[in-house]
C-alpha cells in the first residue's frame, strides 16, 4: 500500500540469452542504485543526466555480479513518474536474480504484482481509459493469491505462517496483559522465558528462509541443461523425458528465438529443460553453439544431465564438456547401455575419478528402450530434496516476496532478542513482536486487525 | 442573545397545554463523566448550554469502581487535561490514594491511577458545573428529539417542555431502558437504583438510529467493619504522588493516603459459583446483552478460566466518609443468597455484611459506526453522542468522548472546523476511531495495546501532543499555551545541545561510567550517546556535563525519554507518516461504492453502509481488504482527473 517506498522487480520475462531488466522506482531509486552499481565513469547515478544510458558493474558486497547498462529516468519523466533506474543485465536468469536480490538488500522492496502500473496510474502517467484495466489487474491478482492459498503448496505455507504468528501473538498478548494489569500478571509468570521462545522462532524462520531455494525449485522448476557430444543421445533422452506418458508437458517459448523451455514433471518435481531450438535437429549442441554458450548455460543451470554414449570411447568433445562442469548438480547419464558397451559404468567411473569428478553420480540407461529412466528420476529427486521431498509436511517459501517478509520478521525478532539482552522494557519488545507478526501476515495476506486484543481476552483473565 | 425563555400553547389531543419553551446554543443530555465534560466545554467556549440529568445528586456519579485512571485510562485523563477538560483537575482534588502503575517499565506504559472519594468527586464536579458561566443544570428526563428540516433542533422532556438548540449532545450512559438484575430479581432502574430513561430510545429509533443492547456489572459493597483486614495484604499508594493535571502543583497532592487490601478467591468460592450457575441470569439467558470480556463477572472467570485456582480480589474504600468497601474482581449477578455465601468464602470476608448487592445492568446504546469521527451522527446533523451510549465502558473513556463531542457541538454552533483527533494524536483519537470504525460486540475498553503508536502517545507528553489543539479550540488559555511553547523550546534546545556536546576519555568520565556498570570510553562520545546506554540516563551523567543549566523536572524528563528511546521514537514517527498518507486521502460521503468496479461485494456493502471519511478509515473496516484499498486509490485518482478535465473543458468554453 505504501506509495512512499522504493520498489523493484525484474520487469522483463526471464530469458536465457537476452537481456533482463531490473527496474527500481521510487523516491530512493537513485540512492539505492548507487549502492549497487558502480558506473565506469566514476560518477553517481543520483547526479547522472536523465534519459541516458550508462555503463557500469553491479557489485554485491564487493563481489562483481554482472556487467550492466543502466538507464536513468528522472521524475516525472519515467514510466511511473517517479525516479526510475533500469539495470540491463546480461548474465542470464541466475545473475539477474542476484542483481535483484542485491537491489533489495540495498533497501528496495519487492514490487507487488502490477505495482509499477498502479504507480504509473496514481502518479498520472497512464491514460484515464486504462484505469479500469488497472483495477482488474489488482482484483485478478488478489483472486489469484486467494486461489493459490488453497493450493497444497500454499496451504502448507499458510499453516506454517499461522503457526509462527500464533506463537508470536501469544507472547505479545502475555506481555500486554502484564502491562495492562500489572497487579495481576507478572513477567516472571511466563511459563517459558521470552528469550527462549524468540530463539526457537528465529531458528524456525532461518530454516524457512533457507528453504526458499527448494521452494523456488518446486514452483519454477529445476533449470536443467542436457549436454553431450553429438549423437550421444541427448534428444532421445529429451524425448523420453517429455514423452506422452509423463504427466505435464508444456512448451513456453522464451522471448528470444533460440531458446525453448520444456517443463517436465517427474515424481512431483518440475524440470525446466533449457533447450536450444536446434537441439532436436542437429543433436550437435556443443559444436553448434560453441563451448562458450554451453558454459553459459551450464552456469545458469540447477542441474546438468551429461549424456555419455556407452558405445564409443570418450573423446576430446567429452573432455571439453567435462572441463566446463563446475560445482553444479551433475548427473552423468550413460546412454545406450543396450548396445555393445565400449564403456561400462565402472570404466566411466574410473575415467571420472581420474579427472577428480567422481562426485558426479552415474546412471546407466537406454533412452531408446526406456530402461533406467526410473533410476535417473530417483537420482534427481535424491540430489535436490535429499530423497525426502514431501508436499504435505514440508514448507517451502516460493516467492521472493515471501522470503523478504520472513526475513523482515526475523529481523524484528532479532531486535526483540537484543532488547531482552539490554533489558529494554517489554512494551518495546511487543512493538517488535507485532512487527514480526505483521510481516508474517503479509505472506498470507492477513492484516493486523483486532488479533491482539482478542488474544489477550482469550488467554488471560483481565479486569476487575 | 442566544438564550430565551417563554411559554407556548401545545395541543395534545383535544386539550391545550401550556408548556415551557426555552432556547439554548447547546443541549447536553446526561451529566455523567461524558456529559460534564461536554457541558463544561461548551459553556467555557461562551455558548449558552443546558445540561439535563435525571437527578442533580448524580452529577459525575461513579456507580462502579472507586478509581480514576489505570493502564491506558490514565493516559486518557492526561489527554483530557491537555485539551482543557476537567477530569484530571477534579481527581487531583478528591483522590485518597494514588499510584503510578508500571513504574519499572518504560515511559510509554507508565499509568497513573487514583482511588477517589466518590462522594467528594461528584460533589466537586457538581460545584464546578454550578459555578460555570453560561451553564444551566436542569433535572428532567429527556424523552424525545425535536427535528427540523432533517436536522436536530432540540429536545422534549417528560413534562412536555420544549428546548431548542442548534446542537444536542447525547451522554446518556447506561440509563436508556436500563434494567438491573441479580438472580431472579430484576428492576427497571439505572445504576444504583437511579431512575432509568425509558422513552428516549423510541425517539432515537424513530429517527433512524440503530440501537444495541449491552450489559456490564458491578460487585457488592461491603461494610468495612465486617472485614478482617489483618487476613489481607495491605496495598499502599506511592510515596511521592504525581498529579493528573498538568496545571496542578505537585506539592498540593502530597496528602495522607488511604489503603486498599488484597485477598483471593479459593476453590470453595469457585465451587459455590459452579453449583449455582443455573441460577445466574447470564447463563440462564435472562440477560441478553453482551458483556465485556475485559471486565468479566466472577462467574465468567470461574467458567472461562477453570484451571485457575484463585482470582485476585482488591478491597477498595468508596470514600473517606463511608464504611462501604468496593470488592474489586467479584462482580456478579448471582442471586442474593449465593452472593452471601460466595463473598463469605473469601479469606478476610468470612463475616462480611453486604451493604449493596452485586448486580448486572443492561442498557441501550447505539451502533457507534453511525457517527463521524467528530462524534456527530452522519444521518442527523446537529446530534452528537459521547460516552457509554457509544458502546464504550469506563469513566475515562466516557469523559474523553464527552469532551470531544462537546467541543464539536460548539464548533458546529460557531460554524468552525470540527476537532478530529487521529490515532497518531492520542488515545482519545484511537478510542474514537475504533468506536466509529470497528465492529464491537461488547462494551469497548481502552488498552495501551490498541494504540499502535503508543511509544509516542505517552502520558508524560500529553500536553505537548494535545494542548495546541485545546488552545486552537479555545479551552486553553493564552498563558498556559505560552508556557507550553516555552517548555517545548527548552526541550528542543537541550536535546540539540546534548547531541553535539562531547566528552573525552578523561578520568572523571571513566569513573562515572564504571560506577554505573558501563563500559569505559575508548574515544570521545556525545552526551546523547551516553544517555542512550541502557545503564545511564540524563540525571546520571550530570556530573560530567558542566555546561548543563538547571531545567524544570518535566523538561528533563522529556529530554531523557526523547534521547534514550530515539531509535524507537523515530521508527514510530515514520510509521505515523505512512499512516497519515492514507488518512489524508478523503472520501466524499456521496460516493456510491456499488458503482466502483473492482471492489469485492463485501467491501462494497460495508463501505456503502459506513461511509468512511478517509481511505485510512476504510482500510480499518473489517471486510475491506488491501486489494480493495488499492482499487479505492485508483478510483480516487480517476475522479480527480475527471474533475480536472471537466474544469479544463469548462475553461475552454
Amino acid at each position: 500500500m505504501n506509495q512512499n517506498d522504493t520498489i523493484t522487480a525484474i520487469s522483463t520475462g526471464l530469458s536465457e540469452a537476452g537481456i533482463s531488466i531490473v527496474r527500481i522506482s521510487g523516491r530512493q531509486a537513485f540512492e539505492i542504485a548507487d549502492k549497487v552499481v558502480k558506473l565506469a565513469a566514476g560518477t553517481l547515478i543520483a547526479k547522472a543526466e536523465s534519459h541516458r544510458i550508462y555503463y557500469g558493474h553491479v557489485f554485491d558486497q564487493g563481489t562483481l555480479v554482472d556487467e550492466v547498462l543502466v538507464s536513468v529516468f528522472r521524475a516525472p519523466k519515467s514510466y511511473t513518474a517517479e525516479n526510475t533506474v533500469e539495470i540491463n543485465c546480461h548474465g542470464g536468469v541466475v545473475v539477474t536474480r542476484r542483481v535483484l536480490q542485491t537491489v533489495i538488500w540495498a533497501g528496495a522492496r519487492p514490487a507487488e504484482p502490477g505495482e509499477f502500473t498502479k504507480r504509473a496510474f496514481l502518479n498520472g502517467r497512464i491514460d484515464l481509459t486504462k484505469a479500469e484495466a488497472v483495477m482488474d489487474v489488482i482484483r485478478a491478482q488478489s483472486e489469484y493469491a486467494l486461489q493459490n492459498s488453497i493450493s497444497q503448496l500454499q496451504g502448507a505455507i499458510y499453516g506454517k505462517m499461522q503457526d509462527l504468528r500464533q506463537k508470536i501473538l501469544y507472547q505479545a498478548a502475555f506481555i500486554e496483559s502484564v502491562l495492562d494489569d500489572p497487579e495481576h500478571y507478572r513477567m516472571e509468570d511466563a511459563g517459558q522465558p521470552l528469550g527462549e521462545v524468540v530463539g526457537s522462532l528465529i531458528s524456525e524462520m532461518e530454516e524457512l528462509i533457507s528453504s526458499f531455494q527448494n521452494g523456488r525449485l518446486l514452483k519454477e522448476g529445476i533449470k536443467t541443461v542436457i549436454l553431450g557430444r553429438p549423437n550421444a543421445g541427448k534428444s532421445s533422452l529429451l524425448n523420453v523425458l517429455t514423452g506422452e506418458e509423463k504427466a505435464i508437458v508444456t512448451e513456453v517459448a522464451g522471448t528470444t528465438r533460440d531458446v525453448v523451455e520444456q517443463s517436465v514433471m517427474i515424481h512431483g518435481i518440475m524440470l525446466q529443460i533449457m533447450d536450444t531450438a536446434g537441439i532436436r535437429d542437429t543433436d550437435d549442441q556443443v559444436e553448434k553453439i560453441g563451448v562458450n554458450r554451453a558454459k553459459e548455460l551450464a552456469a545458469q543451470a540447477d542441474l546438468i544431465l551429461y549424456v555419455v554414449d556407452a558405445s564409443e570411447p570418450l573423446n576430446e568433445s567429452d573432455d571439453e564438456i567435462l572441463s566446463i562442469l563446475g560445482t553444479q548438480n551433475v548427473i552423468v547419464v550413460l546412454n545406450k547401455n543396450d548396445m555393445e558397451p565400449v564403456i561400462s559404468q565402472t570404466v566411466l567411473e574410473d575415467e571420472l575419478r581420474k579427472r577428480k569428478m567422481d562426485a558426479y553420480p552415474v546412471v546407466s540407461i537406454s533412452a531408446k528402450h526406456r530402461n533406467g529412466i526410473d533410476l535417473l528420476e530417483n537420482k534427481i529427486k535424491e540430489l535436490f530434496f535429499e530423497g525426502n521431498l514431501s508436499f504435505n509436511n514440508q514448507v517451502f517459501l516460493t516467492s521472493e516476496r515471501q522470503k523478504q517478509a520472513v526475513m523482515q520478521a526475523k529481523e524484528s525478532l532479532l531486535h526483540v532478542r537484543e532488547g531482552i539482552r539490554i533489558q529494554l522494557s517489554e512494551e518495546f519488545l511487543t512493538a517488535d513482536l507485532m512487527n514480526a507478526y505483521e510481516q508474517l501476515g503479509l505472506v498470507i495476506g492477513e492484516a493486523l486487525d483486532e488479533d491482539l486484543a482478542d488474544e489477550i481476552f482469550k488467554q488471560f483473565c483481565m479486569g476487575k | 442573545m442566544r438564550f430565551s425563555n417563554n411559554f407556548v400553547w401545545e395541543s395534545k389531543g383535544s386539550v391545550n397545554m401550556r408548556v415551557l419553551e426555552e432556547t439554548y446554543d447547546v443541549i447536553v443530555v446526561g451529566a455523567g463523566h461524558a456529559g460534564c465534560e461536554a457541558a463544561l466545554a461548551c459553556a467555557r467556549l461562551g455558548l449558552e448550554t443546558i445540561v439535563f440529568t435525571v437527578s442533580v445528586e448524580s452529577i459525575a456519579l461513579m456507580p462502579c469502581n472507586p478509581n480514576i485512571g489505570g493502564s491506558s485510562k490514565g493516559h486518557i485523563v492526561r489527554e483530557i487535561d491537555a485539551l482543557g477538560g476537567e477530569m484530571g483537575k477534579n481527581i487531583d482534588r478528591t483522590f485518597i490514594q494514588s499510584k503510578m502503575l508500571n513504574r519499572s517499565k518504560g515511559p510509554a506504559v507508565h499509568s497513573l491511577r487514583a482511588q477517589a472519594d466518590k462522594a467528594e468527586y461528584s460533589r466537586r464536579m457538581r460545584k464546578t458545573l454550578e459555578n460555570t458561566d453560561h451553564l444551566t443544570i436542569r433535572q428532567a428526563e429527556v424523552t424525545g428529539l425535536l427535528i427540523s428540516k432533517g436536522e436536530v433542533s432540540g429536545v422534549r422532556t417528560c413534562s412536555g417542555a420544549l428546548y431548542h438548540a442548534a446542537a444536542v449532545v447525547l451522554c446518556t450512559g447506561t440509563y436508556l431502558r436500563a434494567r438491573c438484575v441479580y438472580g431472579d430479581v430484576s428492576v427497571n432502574t439505572g445504576p444504583n437504583g437511579l431512575q432509568a430513561a425509558n422513552q428516549l430510545t423510541a425517539s432515537l429509533e424513530e429517527n433512524g438510529i440503530e440501537m444495541r443492547r449491552f450489559k456490564t456489572g458491578t460487585p457488592a459493597r461491603i461494610d468495612r467493619r465486617s472485614i478482617h483486614f489483618e487476613e489481607m495484604e495491605e496495598q499502599f499508594g506511592d510515596e511521592r504522588v504525581t498529579p493528573f493535571s498538568f496545571t496542578t502543583d505537585p506539592e498540593e497532592v502530597q496528602i495522607e493516603q488511604s489503603s486498599c487490601w488484597l485477598t483471593y478467591t479459593n476453590e470453595r468460592t469457585h465451587e459455590i459459583i459452579r453449583e449455582n450457575l443455573d441460577r445466574s441470569p447470564l447463563f440462564s439467558g435472562a440477560i441478553e446483552g453482551t458483556g465485556p470480556r475485559y471486565c468479566p463477572s466472577i462467574e465468567d472467570k470461574v467458567v472461562k478460566f477453570s484451571d485457575k485456582e484463585r482470582h485476585q480480589v482488591f478491597i477498595e474504600p468508596e470514600g473517606l466518609y463511608t464504611n462501604e468497601m468496593y470488592i474489586s474482581g467479584m462482580s456478579s449477578s448471582l442471586p442474593e443468597d449465593v452472593q452471601h455465601d460466595m463473598y463469605r468464602s473469601v479469606r478476610g470476608l468470612e463475616d462480611a455484611k453486604i451493604v449493596k448487592n452485586a448486580y448486572a445492568i443492561e442498557y441501550d446504546c447505539i451502533d457507534s459506526r453511525q457517527l463521524y469521527p467528530s462524534l456527530e451522527f452522519r444521518a442527523l446533523p446537529g446530534l452528537f453522542a459521547g460516552g457509554q451510549i457509544n458502546g464504550s465502558s469506563g469513566y475515562e473513556e466516557a469523559a474523553g468522548q464527552g469532551l470531544v463531542a462537546g467541543i464539536n457541538a460548539a464548533m458546529k454552533v460557531l460554524r468552525r472546523e470540527p476537532l478530529i483527533l487521529e490515532r497518531s494524536d492520542g488515545y482519545i483519537g484511537v478510542l474514537i476511531d475504533d468506536l466509529v470504525t470497528k465492529e464491537s460486540t461488547e462494551p469497548y475498553r481502552m488498552m495501551t495495546s490498541r494504540a499502535e503508536y503508543r511509544l509516542l502517545l505517552r502520558q508524560d507528553n500529553a500536553d505537548l501532543r494535545l494542548t495546541p489543539y485545546g488552545y486552537r479550540v479555545g479551552l486553553i488559555s493564552e498563558e498556559r499555551y505560552k508556557k507550553l511553547l516555552k517548555k517545548k523550546e527548552q526541550i528542543e534546545s537541550e536535546i540539540r545541545r546534548l547531541e553535539t556536546a562531547t566528552v573525552g576519555t578523561r578520568s572523571e568520565v571513566q569513573t562515572l561510567l564504571e560506577e554505573n556498570g558501563s563500559t569505559p570510553l575508548s574515544a570521545g562520545a556525545t552526551l546523547a550517546e551516553l544517555i542512550r546506554r541502557p545503564e545511564l540516563d540524563y540525571d546520571k551523567i550530570a556530573a560530567v556535563d558542566p555546561e548543563r543549566k538547571p531545567l524544570p523536572a518535566d523538561v528533563c524528563e522529556q529530554v531523557n525519554i526523547n534521547i534514550k528511546y530515539e531509535g524507537y521514537i523515530q521508527r514510530q514517527k515514520r510509521q505515523v507518516e505512512h499512516f497519515k498518507k492514507l488518512e489524508n486521502k478523503r472520501l466524499a460521503q456521496d460516493i456510491d461504492y456499488e458503482a466502483i468496479s473492482g471492489l469485492r461485494i463485501e467491501a462494497k456493502q460495508k463501505l456503502n453502509r459506513y461511509k468512511p471519511v478517509s481511505v485510512g478509515q476504510a482500510s480499518r473496516i473489517s471486510g475491506v481488504s488491501p486489494a480493495d484499498i488499492s482499487v479505492l486509490l485508483v478510483y480516487l485518482e480517476q475522479q480527480r482527473r475527471d474533475s480536472q478535465q471537466a474544469a479544463a473543458s469548462e475553461e475552454r468554453i
